[in-house]
């Protein structure tokens, strides 16, 4: 006890995100409910976006715009073989005949795809040996972000990959996952490494015709995460990546792929931060995971990108396609907690091929100031007996419009499938808007579908008895705003539910009134 | 500690007046009872005390320590060590009672520049408090009052007072809803809290609370106002004669 304590002391006075980590993580051991929130509150004091600092590393951006010519050149500056350079071509004329889809629930001027330059890569002289090679000042940024490997590495077992711009920049823990037959590594070294996986399972669950940001990515990707579980393999540690956009006027296209093959369980954290910029960053992520027979996969996200300042000026777009393919008895379980972003378009979701698989979304998403959000799943079954489960939780404080969308969808020989979705809505303020759009498609008659939705506000009741014990009013709706996204942020692997919440409190300050 | 001058206050919707120049004085290691027939303004008084929003004071002072009650926020009111023990408790969902007095407890400590206590030391303290009000360890980490029973719900309101050890508490009815076992269990509890440094007031319908907690003074509260005060013997006439007595009396 004595020895954790020395590092709860320490953590906390850097303010980093570390110091919350190691304190939850105290408190699994000594059997205390969880870490408060007044403790977060004190971390938090007087915090704008905590992200928004630009790292000065060099870089080197490719010129503007988006043809064939640069398509090649991408694929040709990853050295990557003739196969991909092919899949990214295919995927770039599917897109020149596609249109940007105009459905969901969001007002937004669309992006000048020719005024965005497609890769940006941390300029390095030479490739990293060891950890002490890394650039002194990329190493500061992920001490800002509270990351930085050496304390990972030491303190929580995680092993990090963590993906500046466009290029993965180092990885943790590879050797020792190597030895379980794991692969855990960018995608761009798995594509030179390990080809027949790749070539295997890449666009076989978001294929590029898929939609437009799907054909986007498929075509400009620049890097992203590659992992494969070897059958009957449990991973032994979170497999985590942290995603940052900080060059300006540069999208970041990343892309995951994650195998867990036979009897195989993983869990797979993402988070994603950008600096505060002015102009809008684009992002258009592509998500796959396959999960084989009786495979486990639990993918976390924290997303925290620049949600835009109090007027509404700058963000990030966020348009990302993710998607999971359970086959026999499978499990897929999507948690999100989702408080960034100017726009957000994404709807993390679950093909139910096999029979008995398993597909879950558990979803926190806040928003404030003029954000926007259009967010949800899709549970498309398949296989018999097959269940999902969904809960979804909107928040809306300020002027934003927090929107769930969802379909389920039961096919003709799904037979005995079931599933229950549970939607929830906060409103904060009287100028946000929570709306609600779920799709239920059922072709089997044995379906069982349960779907359940409210909205709420607090009550002022509420609120009364919560101030009279001492929290103001600020910290008074943290608590009972964190309360509400309990059921959600419970599900988070115990590193992630600190984040998310400290995220929580960030992106409600100043929502009151 | 708390010294009420000539307080009115209506409701701010409709401008009812329901408190109408009440005067009270509590010092220091005191117990004061407040008694009244339903309507006379005794939860009224509670709320504007605490500083719920929906009443509007009209005229009066209310000095607390030395500080203007009734310039404080709600939550500034709870730091300055003014605690209300709620007639009807509320439901909190997702949040646990232990993470919700953590900080409560952090935020009154900063206000009043004490150093917070370790977890270990909160701990412990909870275990104390806990056992007070024989209050259900697993009800401490519960989401607060949510699924707890009525009386489960008032110790709930005893226990968070031992945990935030207020300078003047003010029990709302607390007994109201209890069964005779339940309500020994809180009196108690009260009563271990008592301290020369602390003062207690007890908002109450009928005698029997006091029969647990012993209040040094009983007031009656009618229309808005204090209209007599006496000591514990008080009380017991009240109950034989009923709060008309005291209103033919005053007549």
């Amino acid at each position: 006890m004595l020895y954790l304590k020395n590092y709860v002391a320490s953590g906390i006075k850097q303010a980093s995100i570390y110091g919350l980590i190691v304190f939850i993580l105290n408190f699994k051991f000594s059997k205390m409910s969880s870490y408060t929130e007044e403790e977060l509150a004190k971390d938090l004091e007087g915090q704008e976006y905590k992200y928004g600092f630009v790292s000065d590393f060099q870089s080197e951006t490719i010129p503007k715009g988006l043809n064939e010519d640069v398509v090649r050149q991408i694929s040709a500056m990853k050295g990557e073989p003739e196969w991909m350079t092919e899949i990214r071509l295919k995927a770039f004329r599917n897109w020149q005949t596609m249109v940007e889809p105009e459905w969901a629930h969001l007002t937004y001027k669309k992006p000048d795809f020719q005024a965005i330059s497609y890769y940006s890569a941390p300029k390095q002289t030479k490739k990293y040996e060891s950890w002490d090679d890394v650039d002194p000042e990329m190493k500061e940024t992920m001490r800002k972000l509270g990351i930085s490997m050496e304390e990972q590495k030491r303190l929580t077992g995680t092993a990090v990959d963590f993906v500046v711009d466009s290029v993965s920049v180092a990885t943790s823990f590879k050797d020792k996952l190597l030895e379980l037959g794991i692969i855990f590594c960018p995608i761009s070294e798995a594509i030179r490494d390990y080809p027949e996986l790749v070539k295997k399972y890449i666009g076989t669950v978001v294929p590029a015709t898929d939609n437009f940001y799907a054909a986007l990515n498929s075509a400009v990707f620049t890097d992203g995460s590659f992992c494969y579980i070897p059958k009957g393999v449990r991973c032994p540690m979170e497999l985590s990546t942290y995603f940052r956009i900080n060059e300006g006027g540069t999208g970041q296209f990343e892309r995951t792929l994650v195998i867990a093959d036979e009897g195989s369980y993983v869990s797979y954290l993402e988070g994603c931060t950008a600096p505060q910029r002015d102009e809008n960053q684009l992002h258009a992520a592509v998500v796959e995971l396959i999960a084989l027979d009786d495979a486990e996969i639990k993918y976390s996200t924290v997303q925290n990108w620049y949600p835009g300042n109090k007027e509404g000026v700058g963000g990030v777009f966020n348009f990302v396609t993710k998607r999971g393919l359970c086959e026999k008895g499978a499990k897929i379980s999507w948690t999100q907690v989702e408080t960034g972003s100017a726009i957000t378009w994404k709807y993390p979701s679950c093909i139910l091929k096999g029979d008995n698989s398993i597909g879950e979304f558990y979803s926190v998403a806040v928003t404030n100031g003029y954000q926007q959000a259009d967010t949800g799943t899709k549970m498309i079954h398949l296989g018999k007996n097959t269940r999902s489960t969904i809960i979804a939780k909107g928040i809306s404080a300020g002027n934003s419009q927090n929107c769930y969308r969802g379909l389920v969808q039961i096919n003709d020989r799904a037979d005995n499938a079931r599933n229950r979705t549970e939607c929830d809505s906060l409103l904060l303020s009287s100028t946000s808007g929570a709306h609600t759009f779920p799709y239920i498609e059922c072709k089997n008659k044995s379906a069982h579908i349960e779907h359940e939705a409210t909205t709420s506000k607090i009550s002022e009741e509420q609120m009364f008895y919560v101030k009279q014990r001492g929290l103001d009013d600020e910290k008074a709706i943290s608590l009972i705003v964190n309360g509400y996204a309990k059921e959600v942020l419970n599900r988070m692997p115990m590193e992630f539910a600190v984040e998310a919440q400290k995220l929580l409190e960030i992106s409600l300050e100043n929502s009151v009134g | 500690m708390l010294t009420i001058k000539n307080l009115h206050a209506s409701i701010e919707e409709d401008g009812t007046e329901i408190l109408k120049g009440l005067d009270l004085v509590v010092k220091a290691g005191e117990v004061h009872a407040i008694m009244g027939p339903n309507g006379a303004g005794k939860s009224t008084l509670a709320s504007v005390l605490a500083g719920k929003d929906g009443y509007e004071v009209t005229e009066g002072e209310v000095d607390f320590d030395g500080v203007n009650l009734l310039e404080l926020e709600v939550d500034e009111r709870a730091k300055e060590g003014l605690f209300l023990a709620f007639q009807y408790p509320v439901e909190i969902p997702g949040v646990s009672n232990i993470n919700f007095l953590r900080s409560a407890l952090g935020e009154i400590h900063e206000y009043q520049k004490k150093d917070n206590l370790s977890a270990k030391e909160f701990l412990a303290k909870v275990r104390e408090a806990s056992k007070l009000v024989e209050l259900d360890n697993k009800l401490a980490s519960r989401a607060v009052n949510v699924g707890f029973s009525g009386g489960e719900k008032k110790r709930n309101e005893i226990f968070q007072m031992a945990m935030l050890e207020p300078k003047l508490a003010i029990l709302d009815e607390t007994d109201s809803g209890l069964d005779i076992d339940a309500l020994r269990v809180v009196s108690d509890g009260v009563n271990k809290l008592r301290s020369e440094n602390n003062a207690i007031i007890v908002i109450t319908h009928y005698q029997r609370l006091l029969e647990y907690i012993q209040p040094d003074f009983v007031h009656v509260l009618s229309d808005g106002k204090i209209v007599k005060t006496g000591s514990k013997e008080l009380a017991l006439e009240l109950e034989e004669k009923g709060y008309d007595w005291i209103n033919e009396e005053i007549a």
